[in-house]
């Protein structure tokens, strides 16, 4: 497991808990991650991934419990560490009238970026955006369009990168691409990541810790290893079904140590 | 990255306003809509003016007013709708939770609302004042400091009503915005801006009274029919709207909130 004795977790959530009216969203979940550690978060549609990730980014109060972001809690204080997070998720798109440039400048600016045009540059480089980066937003392939995505999350090198769903949209090749990238800013960056994927393999390879969610509820907690060895199973696709099908229980309880 | 990040920015206000700089310089439909309309009007009440000048009495007096009304009205109405549109832009392109979980301050963000709201009342209004001096003979600016008064007041009013549909909207999702394109017109027979209040039913005066803009219209009548400047009255106008700013903006923080509570911002939309 990730947890290590670093007194000030990337994330932390102690009973998280969002009621939506009658209907229950997040039901009191509990998990710290570590910085520096890539976190798989997975669960079918309405497990309580996006609520989550809403709350740890500070757009949806959690109806009970905290979840505190680099010591700050997300409801109470979140302008004390927002400029240190980032989130790329599909529920969010930028100006389509605004070209691919004009969009990471208006958000460097408003993450205040020092060096804007290099930063940008830098981007366009590491992500392949150069050769449409004069192009409106709009006007981009989903391909394109989840790269700048990207790149906009990635504007104020994030200490924390939220990630739902980044490679949905894009080819093998490009995803693969996208995936490298991300090993490799996190490497260089020492970034915390924590990321939903309904890809499996994106997980597999990516992570180094498997948060899993149904209904609410974490449901099992454990490094992709510890998932595959406990369910017998040889992907982390078959554990996923298990889990969301009660198709088979686990050979050993969850970790406790991170699981609600 | 730095680890604090300050209470204001005069950056981070920029960075919206180059964003909505941007949009408008890309859309010619966008730039005409927002002269559009105004021009059509102004050409309606022009030759309205035209028309009932000749006659005697009460009436001529009155349609002597018309342009000038239209004008402040004008001012009142795009100064809120452009703020309203800048913000419902953030609505329609999805963009919203972008800004909400940036280091954007709430106070930041009303600030560029204000900034381009303005800008977009005066890209709508100021050709048209000159159109009305070309066709009409009438020179709105010829109402000098009077018209700083007015103009002041009436801009005040429009961002304390468009805070609060803006509330509206991330509050209740886009579901809410004709709210923001009709609710103004309230103002319209309540603010008494076409005749003086005196026409209004006695209970419904102080009704009036209580809203800024009925203190504008009612000194601009003065001004123009009396040719006396109603100091008092854009005090009062003032006042008032040093209270529907204060109200606006707990409305708007109370919204925000709910909308956090209600979970609207993760997913923009209806």
């Amino acid at each position: 497991m990730n947890k290590t004795a670093d007194p000030l977790p990337a994330v932390q959530a102690e009973q998280l808990t969002k009621h939506y009216g009658e209907t229950i969203a997040v039901a009191g979940i509990s998990f710290s991650l570590a910085q520096g550690s890539v976190t798989g978060l997975l669960g079918g549609n309405g497990a309580g991934k996006t609520t989550t990730i809403g709350m740890m980014m500070g757009l949806v109060a959690p109806t009970a419990g905290w979840v505190k972001v680099l010591g700050a809690d997300m409801e109470k204080e979140p302008y004390r560490v927002l400029h240190r997070i980032n989130l790329e998720s599909p529920y969010v798109d930028l100006p389509h009238r605004l070209t691919v440039r004009q969009n990471l400048l208006v958000f460097a600016m408003l993450y205040e970026v020092a060096d804007v045009a290099a930063r940008i540059a830098r981007l366009a480089a590491d992500l392949a955006l150069t050769e449409f980066i004069d192009r409106p937003a709009g006007k981009l392939s989903a391909g394109q369009k989840t790269r700048v995505a990207l790149a906009k999350a990635l504007i104020n090198e994030p200490e924390i990168l939220i990630l739902d769903e980044p490679t949905a949209s894009l080819d093998p090749d490009t995803a693969d691409w996208v995936r490298t990238h991300l090993e490799r800013y996190r490497e260089r960056r020492g970034a915390s990541i924590l990321l939903a994927s309904h890809n499996m393999s994106e997980v597999e390879r990516l992570c180094d810790r498997v948060i899993m969610m149904k209904l609410g509820q974490i449901v099992d907690d454990d490094t992709p290893e510890g998932l595959l060895a406990r369910y017998g199973r040889s992907t982390l696709e078959e554990v996923f079904l298990d889990v969301a099908r009660n198709r088979r229980q686990p050979a050993d309880e969850p970790a406790k140590e991170a699981a609600s | 990255m730095s680890t604090t990040s300050p209470a204001f920015s005069p950056r981070r206000v920029a960075a919206m306003v180059l964003r909505h700089f941007y949009l408008l310089r890309s859309s010619w439909p966008r730039l005409l809509e927002i002269v559009y309309w105004p021009a059509v009007q102004m050409t309606m009440w022009g030759f309205l003016q035209i028309g009932i000048a000749p006659q005697a009495g009460v009436l001529a007096q009155a349609a002597s007013t018309f342009l000038a009304a239209f004008l402040l009205w004008d001012i009142l109405f795009r100064g809120q709708l452009g703020f309203s549109m800048s913000f419902l832009e953030e609505m329609w392109s999805r963009n919203m939770p972008n800004l909400m979980i940036s280091p954007l301050r709430p106070l930041e963000f009303v600030l560029q609302l204000i900034v381009m709201g303005t800008v977009r009342m005066a890209i709508g209004l100021v050709p048209v004042t000159f159109l009305a001096i070309l066709f009409f003979g009438f020179n709105f600016w010829s109402l000098g400091f009077a018209l700083a008064a007015f103009f002041a007041n009436l801009l005040l009013t429009s961002w304390a009503v468009g805070m609060f549909c803006s509330g509206l909207v991330l509050r209740n999702g886009l579901g809410a915005e004709g709210l923001t394109w009709s609710l103004m017109f309230i103002f319209l027979p309540l603010t008494c801006v076409y005749y003086p209040v005196s026409t209004l039913p006695a209970w419904l005066q102080p009704i009036a009274w209580a809203l800024p803009p009925t203190s504008v219209f009612e000194g601009m009548r003065a001004l123009m029919l009396e040719q006396t400047f109603r100091a008092d009255l854009m005090v009062w106008a003032f006042a008032l709207n040093v209270l529907w700013i204060a109200a606006a903006s707990v409305a708007f923080t109370m919204l925000l909130n709910s909308a956090r509570r209600a979970g609207s911002l993760i997913q923009v939309g209806e």
